[in-house]
């Protein structure tokens, strides 16, 4: 027998009631193995303006390249402690904050390992289905010859790879535009 | 070595288009540019799992969160979470939310003009069991205005959220309730083309689920992408074979 997957709808403009008991901004404590980062942003929509009714949840390995699930075969150590999710929604003025480590590199489709990379779920408002977005590194070798970042072409790429605030160690930058000429890399899953 | 098995892409007209105008705020906010398919890898076919000790077994009763009785008509939702190859979803997190039975919000932007009930919190969890099935106590939510276009009401709704197995399987949606006159009128509603996809967001009322002297029963199965029978040509260990 075959079923069709359940139609979605927006989270609407009060989302909050139903979903801040998981907000999850610091996915990973001091004691996590890693290289610590702080990633900031900002969602904003076609006009530019700020988003302050969204939200976005974030999926990721650990340091080794491993997910905490069990249809991960990987014979990598899992950390405790460590889950990879997070869920941080966006201020007034549209901007979103989460403390993390920069992911280990996890196998891709082409029998390459994959960049690091962040998978990110966008809700907000006036959007009818979630946006599916990755965050990448900035100076990172693998980018180059990462499969996924490879199936954009090179005007769009640097959507989807943060970058350095400087003078702040660990400190990186990634926005979501929604909508317009910057518009961020939205993939269908 | 080793290949994975991805989900399934969604049936042509079974989802919504991100932008549709009907529903004002999508104008601004819908990306432009055409999605670029991603081929499922490790990334999408594990997500996040959620264990029972994050749930509050008595979550799941939205009438009993606070030292008095809500107001409203006490309702059951309840149902099941299948994947679309029909096999139970279980031990699945889902997430509820919805106004009261005056259709306000406890929410500090919901400026609609009706009151607060002081024992409505209006929002519940629980987890799947193992065969599926999910139950929550509530009240019917109200209707209320919004404001999309001159005269806009929404029908009555309950926000779920749901996430399955993997990044790939995250779903967030809206129950709806049999016969409610504004259905045909709602542009969130009616923002998936397939009319049968559509009309599998209505809840249906349910003699088997109601308790007598209590409250109404509603039902409402709710699907999630299932694994694609084909295997993909994907090796796991970051060599070629
Ligand atoms: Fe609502």
């Amino acid at each position: 027998m075959s079923l069709v997957a359940t139609t979605s709808q927006t989270v609407g403009p009060f989302f909050q009631i139903g979903f801040e008991r998981l907000y999850r901004d610091t996915l990973a404590g001091p004691e996590v193995v890693g290289e610590h980062v702080e990633i900031s942003g900002r969602i904003l929509d076609g006009d530019g303006k700020s988003v302050p009714d969204g939200i976005i949840e974030i999926w990721q390995a650990n340091s080794h390249g491993k997910y905490a699930h069990p249809d991960d075969p990987q014979d990598k150590p899992v950390e405790n402690g460590f889950t990879g999710y997070g869920r941080v929604a966006t201020d007034s003025d549209g901007r979103f904050r989460f403390s993390t480590i920069k992911p280990g590199r996890v196998p891709g489709p082409d029998g390459r390992l994959q960049a690091p990379h962040l998978a990110v779920s966008v809700f907000t408002r006036g959007l009818l289905r979630r946006l599916i977005t990755r965050i990448y590194f900035p100076s990172e070798e693998s980018n180059e010859e990462d499969s996924v970042l490879n199936l954009v072409g090179p005007e769009r790429r640097g959507t989807l790879v943060a970058s350095k605030i400087e003078g702040r160690d660990g400190a990186l930058e990634w926005n979501v535009v929604l909508q317009g000429p910057e518009e961020t890399v939205f993939f269908d899953v | 070595m080793g290949e994975i098995q991805g989900y399934r892409r969604n049936y042509p007209g079974t989802q919504p288009r991100h932008l549709h105008p009907a529903y004002v705020s999508s104008i601004k906010r819908a990306p432009l540019q055409p999605l670029v398919r991603l081929p499922h890898t490790l990334s999408e076919i594990t997500g996040p799992l959620f264990g029972p000790e994050i749930v509050d077994r008595k979550a799941y009763d939205l009438t009993r969160q606070h030292s008095g009785e809500p107001l409203g008509e006490r309702i059951v939702v309840s149902g099941r979470v299948l994947d679309e190859n029909a096999r139970p979803v279980g031990n699945t997190l889902i997430e509820i939310w919805q106004a009261n039975a005056a259709g306000r919000y406890l929410h500090s932007r919901d400026q609609h003009n009706a009151p607060l009930d002081p024992n409505f919190t209006g929002c519940g969890h629980t987890m799947t069991d193992s065969e599926g099935r999910y139950r929550f106590v509530t009240i019917l939510p109200g209707k209320y205005p919004w404001g999309n276009h001159y005269n806009a009401w929404r029908p009555a709704h309950i926000h779920f959220s749901l996430f399955g197995p993997a990044f790939a399987t995250r779903l967030v949606t809206q129950m709806y309730f049999p016969g409610d006159p504004l259905l045909p009128f709602d542009p969130i509603f009616n923002c998936t083309d397939d009319e049968k996809a559509r009309n599998r967001l209505v809840s249906f009322f349910d003699w088997e689920t109601t308790i007598p002297s209590q409250a109404l029963g509603y039902r409402f199965d709710i699907v999630l992408s299932g694994r694609d029978s084909t295997p993909m040509e994907t090796h796991l260990h970051g060599e070629k074979s």
